[in-house]
């Protein structure tokens, strides 16, 4: 496929920017990273938290956090898990194929509302990926945060994301990097058990603590729960939903949730802000 | 917990050492002590001929081990092996047993720390049941 790549910005939000793929890295197992060189274009300024359509062509969007460091612009990072139509299209990409690309979109992550705080990260799978930007921007700008928690539960060794990168964070010392599997076999020295468990164990002052969660819904409320249990106010947990997103702008009403759209007014939201919309079905 | 009770425990209270690789315990085997974690990894496993040996869950420093010396038919539930060598103190089953028994203060404080304990094993155990990350159809 020929495609002419436009460095020049795309103000209309609804227009795919063709993006070539310029490195691909397989992560796990059905999981793999695409990054795009988007020097020429002058970067790719993202928040983190936020998200992109991307549009493999003639297959449809899909919508992907951007994974990368904020402070690097012209590298725009995606690790996609390949779960449905267009996912499973996306990974058949490689190196120099283009991509349609629309964003970023979204409600970021309050990582300023952290400064000053200590900052509890959980992530639960894949949900690593749109909470890699903010241990980026949080080792930056260590100095703006009191204690820096990291804790990352998965369902196997086998399903580790950014595994040497989250080795050198947890070899830092002034971070707290716990790591724990769901299952695993005998040569696994690790934790296992699920990642409440390392909530409770994790050296933070719950009543001036913002924590960041991004997981299976089920994983979330389980930790936002176990985070109130030892004195977190809910207030003070955020999460990242998930939903069927088309246009991106609030537009179409695919991604409504309750009163809101996630697309637009999320998907980062304060625990509270969804927490009774969790435990209903069919919303 | 008042200092008498932590007396009254400390009694039936001594050190143990558990170099990494060990067995604690096996599954099946007599339960005797319950088990308090002052230092190091434990791994609670199962054997199954198909899959080989699975970790359950690892427990470590502050983590209680061994619930099941306080119920009959006082055997293990799972193997317990240290993943790195591990301090504990280890409290003689019979000698708790029958503390708890001559002491309902006593058994009443243990009871409700056994039971906050218990539950959030159980949370713990549902959520890890329902394989949240598993790839969705």
């Amino acid at each position: 496929m020929t495609v002419s790549l436009s460095l020049a910005p795309r103000p209309d939000p609804m227009l795919p920017e063709p993006l070539r793929i310029h490195r691909v890295k397989r992560e796990t197992p059905g999981v793999f990273t695409f990054e795009f060189d988007v020097s020429a274009r002058g970067g790719f300024p993202f928040l983190p938290g936020q998200f992109n359509m991307l549009y493999p062509f003639g297959a449809g969007e899909s919508a992907i956090s951007i994974s990368g460091d904020p402070a690097e612009p012209d590298r725009l990072v995606h690790t996609i898990r390949a779960v449905g139509t267009v996912t499973r299209v996306l990974e058949r990409l490689g190196r120099g194929d283009v991509v349609g690309v629309r964003g970023p979109f979204g409600r970021a992550w309050p990582i300023h509302e952290a400064e000053g705080k200590d900052l509890v990260v959980i992530a639960g799978g894949i949900g690593l990926a749109p909470l890699r930007p903010v241990v980026y921007h949080a080792l930056r700008h260590r100095a703006s945060f009191g204690r820096v928690v990291l804790l990352y539960g998965t369902r196997t060794p086998d399903d580790l994301l950014y595994r040497k990168e989250v080795e050198q964070w947890r070899g830092k010392l002034d971070v707290e990097v716990e790591v724990t599997v769901d299952a695993a076999g005998k040569d696994w020295r690790g934790n296992t058990g699920v990642v409440t468990k390392l909530i409770g164990r994790a050296g933070f002052d719950p009543t001036n603590t913002l924590a960041m969660l991004c997981g299976p819904e089920v994983m979330m409320r389980f930790c936002a729960r176990e985070l109130e249990r030892l004195g977190v106010p809910l207030a003070q947990t955020w999460v990242t939903m998930e939903r069927n997103m088309r246009c991106g702008a609030g537009l179409c009403g695919h991604c409504q949730f309750g009163p809101s759209f996630v697309c637009k007014d999320g998907p980062v939201y304060r625990y509270t802000e969804v927490e009774r919309l969790l435990s209903v079905r069919e919303v | 917990m008042l200092d008498a009770h932590v007396e009254f425990l400390s009694g039936c209270a001594q050190n143990v050492r558990l170099a990494g690789g060990k067995f604690l315990f096996r599954e099946g085997q007599r339960a005797d002590a319950l088990y308090l974690i002052r230092s190091g990894k434990i791994a609670l496993e199962s054997h199954d001929g198909a899959r080989g040996t699975l970790v359950v869950e690892t427990v470590g420093a502050g983590d209680a081990l061994g619930w099941s010396t306080l119920f009959p038919p006082y055997r293990w539930g799972l193997d317990a092996r240290a993943v790195e060598p591990a301090f504990l103190f280890a409290i003689d089953g019979p000698c708790l047993r029958s503390k708890l028994d001559a002491d309902h203060s006593f058994g009443y404080e243990f009871t409700r720390r056994l039971l906050n304990e218990v539950h959030t094993r159980l949370q713990r155990a549902r959520l890890q049941t329902l394989d949240v990350y598993r790839a969705g159809p």
